[in-house]
């Protein structure tokens, strides 16, 4: 848990926090699930980058040729660590999409033949089956829809429960013929955990790899993804106090030396002539032409700083957000969460419907009062349908969230139906 | 601006009374167009038909269904007043002043303008909020559409 001063300390170190928006009301941000703010160190390390050591990596043998490159691998031992795996696992991408892009498109590689006999675990085709669960992010659904459609693959999924919990009662969709599970860790929408143990036992007791969206868990919560045992993982940096443009895939040693690579081209690659190519051993094997140094610095201090604020306690001070939104909502006569009622194995992410109000409506007043929430279906479609809406509008907490910004939302959402003439229909 | 400025009375009743709303008539066929339009970002929808009178010049009837905010909503049951009866060519005239005012970015209107969109004037705060813009457009690109479609007979 952080302590009052603690929290006013992380605040401070948020310069976005301090900016007023629409004449002059304080920011409310509670879009974090989004993206979140950044801390000043995490734009003082890229501006560092840039001022002192801003060189090509992996290229070139000159001082800075040599500083640049060895602060691109530092960030990489540091984000490597604060997932609990070694820096060899762990490949930079440009966010959680392309990281779960490259794994669907090394599997489309591997059925092509390419990667030879190495790969073969790699290869899908009719008969075999992808799953995934009806929770997903399209970042997590949409590439295995594509990898299907090229493979011949079948794609399944896991359902939910009315809560949107996974419902555990549809593990047997996982069967014989599943060669990928790929599911989220917490979805971005109801902010429910899910059970990831039980899922991998199922997956691996028939010879299945386990895909993890870890893009909501990396920034709220500990996370060690050997000791979750999943093959592969992505999580993006600007959701977590990082910037843009830095994400990173997570895969076993022994996977990503099986696989084939995706993008091609510079810095990738081992022997090169006209007709042939050699690739580099992973992490390099994935990061083709020349990377996104400084954000990787600055991801780094991000990681740093959550880990100095220590997971435990950001999760911690997450969990009494989560109740207090969840109580603060449930207060509103007509206002409806999707997701858990409860605040266990959940972020502080709480997504509802307000009776009578459409969620831009609903957004548009908050917007007035300074409050930033999300309004739509968040790239989760097939999830907002299960769930019987069309669209919703989301409140997310972050590390730097305080319980005055969570009562100044529930003060501004208690206005919502008066306003519309909701309450008298 | 406020929320009153933005969420006129207007547009509160038209949101609420829908006028044209329920699917009539045929799809497709001689003078018939439909068009089906969604705002990816949020979802919303709107399958919009038109009739137009038999010598082609008129919109004798619109008619639509869809799911949305108000300021959608509202503007789709504005655009059926406006256009059911009018002649094509004021129709799409008065489109395209709608589609001006909904890029001014908040600017006043002029009194000749303010006039000729009438109810559909209510809109203008919307202008200032560039990702609702697509919500008062989108019955309006429905319309567009369907208009294209009915006049090739399709
Ligand atoms: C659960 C989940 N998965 C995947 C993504 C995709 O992340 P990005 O857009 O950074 O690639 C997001 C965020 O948008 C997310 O919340």
């Amino acid at each position: 848990m952080l302590t009052a001063a603690e929290l006013s300390a992380v605040r401070a170190d948020f310069p976005l926090l301090a900016r007023t928006v629409r004449d002059g009301r304080p920011l409310v941000y509670l879009d974090t699930a989004a993206t979140s703010q950044k801390p000043q160190c995490v734009l003082d390390a890229e501006q560092d980058f840039y001022e002192r050591r801003n060189a090509a990596v992996h290229r070139g043998a000159h001082a800075l040729a040599e500083e640049a490159t060895e602060a691109y691998e530092a960030a990489r031992a540091a984000v490597a660590g604060f997932v609990g795996v070694a820096p060899g696992e762990l490949v930079w991408t440009k966010n959680a999409t392309e990281a779960i892009n490259l794994v669907a498109y090394a599997f489309s590689n591997a059925t092509a033949g390419r990667g030879g006999d190495a790969a073969r675990r790699f290869r899908l085709g009719p008969g075999d089956e992808v799953v995934v669960t009806e929770a997903e992010h399209h970042a997590n659904l949409v590439p295995w829809q594509e990898l299907c459609a090229r493979t011949g693959a079948t794609l399944r999924w896991l359902g939910l429960t009315d809560e949107g919990r996974l419902d555990l009662g549809t593990l047997d969709v996982i069967g014989e013929r599943t060669r990928v599970v790929a599911l989220t860790h917490a979805s971005n929408v109801t902010g429910a955990i899910s059970p990831v143990a039980e899922v991998v036992a199922a997956a691996h007791a028939v010879g299945a790899l386990v895909v993890l969206d870890a893009c909501q868990s990396v920034p709220h919560l500990p996370v060690d993804l050997h000791a979750l045992d999943v093959d592969f993982a992505a999580f993006s940096g600007h959701k977590m106090l990082g910037p843009t443009g830095v994400g990173a895939l997570y895969g076993r040693r022994e996977l990503l030396e099986a696989m084939p690579p995706v993008l091609t081209g510079g810095s990738m690659v081992e022997v090169v002539t006209m007709t042939e190519t050699t690739y580099a051993p992973p992490p390099q094997r994935f990061e083709a032409g020349t990377q996104m140094v400084a954000q990787t610095v600055g991801l780094r201090a991000a990681v740093e700083y959550l880990g100095e604020l220590g997971m435990d306690a950001v999760a911690a001070h997450e969990a009494a957000l989560a109740q207090r939104l969840l109580d603060g909502v449930a207060q509103v006569p007509g206002v409806r969460v999707l997701g858990p009622s409860t605040a266990e194995d959940r972020l502080a992410t709480v997504a509802f419907a307000v009776d009578g109000v459409h969620p831009h409506d609903v957004g548009q007043l908050l917007d007035d009062a300074g409050v930033a929430v999300r309004v739509g279906h968040h790239c989760a479609q097939p999830l907002h349908r299960r769930l019987g809406v069309a669209a919703s509008a989301r409140a997310s907490a972050g590390v730097y969230t305080s319980e005055a910004d969570v009562d100044a939302f529930v003060e501004a959402l208690g206005r919502v139906r008066t306003f519309f003439g909701a309450g008298a229909r | 601006m406020s929320m009153e400025q933005l969420y006129q009375q207007l547009i509160l009743d038209h949101a609420r009374e829908r006028h044209g709303h329920g699917l009539r008539g045929d799809a497709s066929g001689p003078g018939a167009g439909e068009s089906f339009q969604v705002n990816p970002t949020c979802g919303d929808e709107v399958r919009l038909r038109v009739r137009l009178s038999d010598d082609g010049t008129r919109v004798a009837d619109v008619s639509w269904e869809g799911v949305g905010c108000s300021i959608s909503q509202a503007s789709t049951s504005v655009l059926s007043d406006v256009v059911t009866g009018a002649g094509v060519a004021d129709v799409e005239s008065f489109a395209a002043a709608f589609d001006d005012l909904m890029h001014s970015r908040g600017a006043a209107l002029d009194p000749a303008t303010e006039e000729r969109l009438g109810d559909a004037a209510a809109f203008a705060g919307v202008s200032k909020y560039p990702a609702r813009v697509k919500c008062a457009l989108l019955g309006w690109m429905a319309l567009r559409d369907a208009l294209i479609k009915a006049s090739k007979g399709e």
